[in-house]
């Protein structure tokens, strides 16, 4: 079912993915899950974990072969792969991707339509490939497998904090999200415009409507 | 031999095959004799239920789930691990005359907790305390010896008997309480009395500390003074008297943890040679190295790899290809490997392809992607030989198991099953559909059960006697009394 065959230019379509690049991707996604599900009492299968790992290198491989791997320039291509990326990352928790700063910054709908994703219920953290991300280059998916690798070695759940260390830890509180709180300065500022347009009515940002949206989230923060 | 359908034809072919391995045994070792009558896998060799060990009840308890069988040299003894850490051995019993139709039942013998959970405070893990393999050594006195290992430690027992006791000290009144030496007027000579029977075990040796990685195997060397231990990315030799030391042996663990792409999945001394041993590997390959070459066998002396087939090539043939078992024949002059679709057969002596190869199941091979996203594909079943290394056997799902015979080509499927299990009852060979129409005693592949699997099974080293493991029961097969 997985035999070599149809290879497709990322260019080529963007409308209707064939069947098996969107099955190689299912795997690739299913293959991350199970080397992220190595969160344990016990230490992890490690003759398990190579195998899944090499499995990924595969399909990474191929896929930069394919050219499915690249990096999207354009705007129309960079919005299409985001969309691509909503439906797999329901598997990939992908919380910080609502927070980050969009690449058309006038556009907060974007920022919107990819929260819901975030909501999944039951998503594990996947903080260290979403921050990498498929828009990446080959090097940081790498890096990402390597840490991994570098995760079971030392095998301490310290390490697998480690692991995400790069990524806020408070972006896994959907609240923190939807604040725009997160990150400070750096998204701060596209964050708070995507939570006035949904809660607020008018998108006018007074002093007064400042300090309420400061009270809500200091309500958030200490509830939590 | 009580029990054996053989015919003529067939010892006249085992004859020829003793005579054809001895002279022409590579290594130049002395075969053991050819037992005749085994290894006749014809259509009249049909395999009865014996015996059934294990509770019925359907909701199993983690911890009774058997994690590894095996016999002893002689077949008196079979020995199961569990998963609570658990060894219990049964004997066969001493066939009686009065009996003729019925051989030798296996009965508990001795049960004895091996291993304990741990936990690695410096790692902050749980150590399973699940048994992985248990390995008999040879018998060279009155006692049993053997070794049985979890992930991090291996032990070795001895289990004993114990049917006399002292009685009558002088320094000790009958409770073993002291005696105050004023009150003795007499000395009299103590004398052993009758007692009821009992069986020790007690743990006589702790080799641990040597392992990083989880332990897949343990090998006890023909030399019966050394063993060897294997993990994930080392082997370790150890001598039975020493407990705190070990010689490493193999070491693939990268200098950078992020080049690790390969591990050892299962390792073998010779049984004749105690200089020679194999080691198996995720990506299919085995080594065969000599102590002999260096202190650290980093290299090896052979190396038997089949190329791959194209046409068949997926996403998971690496993982289908990683080799879960790997068992030297009694004769010494083949290996066999079981990776997750077959069982392969090599000869020492051509290390660029095996000699046989036997399909499980290969109708598993169009439903990969489901068995790698529930993790079946990740099983480690075992394989075994029988006596004379003419029949193979492994497991597979839904309670079947496999036997092949090398010499007729013929194989078989069975299932251990409670529905087979009336005292001697022949077993029904079974049949997987594949496709299209399914006969009335077929089953088809979406039918399996695949929680139910076959991981270890152990033969008789002499006799048409198998024992299977399916989850928490024990099976004891035996092939027909006339």
């Amino acid at each position: 079912m997985f035999a070599r065959g149809l290879k497709r230019k990322c260019a080529e379509d963007e409308e209707a993915a064939p069947a098996y690049s969107l099955q190689r991707q299912s795997l690739l996604d299913m293959s991350l899950v199970k080397l992220q599900l190595c969160h344990m009492l016990v230490e992890p299968n490690l003759c398990r974990s190579v195998l899944i790992a090499n499995t990924v290198r595969q399909i990474q491989e191929e896929m930069t072969q394919d050219g499915s791997w690249c990096v999207p320039v354009p705007q129309t291509a960079g919005r299409a792969s985001r969309d691509r990326l909503v439906s797999t990352e329901i598997l990939c928790r992908s919380a910080r991707e609502g927070a980050r700063p969009a690449h058309d910054p006038g556009d907060p709908a974007s920022e919107l339509q990819v929260v819901p994703a975030a909501q999944a219920p039951g998503a594990p953290p996947g903080g260290v490939w979403d921050g990498d991300g498929p828009r990446e280059n080959r090097g940081s998916f790498h890096k990402s497998l390597d840490q991994i690798f570098e995760t079971l070695e030392s095998q301490s759940p310290g390490a697998v904090q480690e692991l995400f260390s790069d990524v806020d830890g408070s972006y896994y509180d959907l609240d923190a999200v939807l604040t725009g709180m997160v990150g400070g300065a750096k998204s701060g500022q596209d964050g708070l415009e995507a939570f006035a347009a949904t809660a607020a009515p008018s998108p006018s940002a007074g002093c007064k409507s400042d300090l309420g949206e400061l009270d809500h989230v200091v309500e958030i923060l200490v509830e939590t | 031999m009580v029990g054996w359908r053989s015919q003529s034809r067939d010892l006249q072919q085992d004859a020829i095959l003793a005579d054809r391995a001895s002279s022409q045994d590579p290594l130049g070792s002395p075969l053991p004799k050819m037992i005749p009558g085994i290894g006749a896998f014809t259509q009249d060799t049909l395999w009865c239920f014996s015996q059934v060990k294990g509770t019925m009840e359907t909701g199993t308890t983690e911890a009774d789930i058997i994690s590894t069988v095996e016999f002893n040299h002689t077949g008196e003894l079979l020995a199961t691990g569990d998963k609570g850490g658990r060894v219990v051995i049964f004997q066969r019993e001493q066939e009686s005359k009065n009996q003729v139709h019925r051989r030798g039942e296996y009965n508990v013998y001795s049960t004895f907790q091996s291993h304990e959970p741990e936990f690695d405070y410096l790692k902050s893990l749980e150590i399973e305390e699940k048994i992985n393999k248990i390995r008999w050594l040879p018998q060279q006195n009155a006692a049993y010896f053997l070794l049985s290992t979890n992930d991090k430690t291996v032990k070795l027992w001895k289990v004993s008997e114990r049917d006399k006791r002292p009685e009558g000290y002088n320094l000790k009144d009958e409770e073993g309480r002291l005696r105050d030496p004023a009150t003795i007027t007499t000395l009299r000579v103590p004398v052993l009395r009758p007692m009821d029977l009992m069986v020790e075990a007690t743990p006589r040796r702790v080799f641990a500390n040597a392992h990083t990685y989880h332990i897949n195997s343990i090998s006890v060397n023909s030399d019966y003074e050394t063993y060897m231990s294997a993990d994930d990315l080392r082997i370790n030799l150890w001598n039975f008297e020493i407990t705190n030391q070990s010689f490493n042996i193999v070491d693939i663990k990268p200098a950078n943890m992020e080049e690790l792409t390969e591990v050892i999945t299962a390792a073998e001394f010779h049984p004749h040679h105690c200089n020679t041993f194999v080691y198996s590997s995720s990506k299919g390959t085995i080594r065969l190295c000599d102590m002999r070459a260096s202190a650290l066998c980093d290299r090896h002396t052979k190396f038997f790899e089949e190329p791959e087939d194209p046409s068949n090539r997926s996403f998971f043939s690496e993982i289908i290809s990683s080799i879960s078992d790997v068992k030297f024949s009694h004769s010494g002059r083949y290996i066999m490997t079981r990776d997750y679709l077959t069982v392969k057969v090599w000869d020492l002596n051509m290390e660029n392809r095996p000699i046989e190869t036997y399909q499980v199941h290969d109708y598993l091979r169009s439903k990969l992607c489901s068995l790698y996203e529930n993790d079946c594909i990740f099983d480690k079943f075992e394989c075994v030989w029988n006596g004379s290394d003419s029949v193979i056997m492994t497991g597979s799902y839904n309670n079947f198991f496999r036997m092949f015979d090398r010499n007729t080509k013929r194989d078989v499927t069975l299932e251990a099953s409670r529905e087979n299990s009336k005292p001697r009852a022949i077993l029904k060979p079974r049949k997987v559909c594949v496709g299209g129409k399914r006969r009335k005693d077929e089953i088809s592949v979406d039918s399996l059960d695949f929680s139910k699997k076959i991981l270890h099974t152990a033969w008789h080293p002499s006799e048409n006697i198998i024992a299977v493991a399916a989850t928490n029961n024990l099976y004891i097969f035996q092939d027909k009394v006339n």
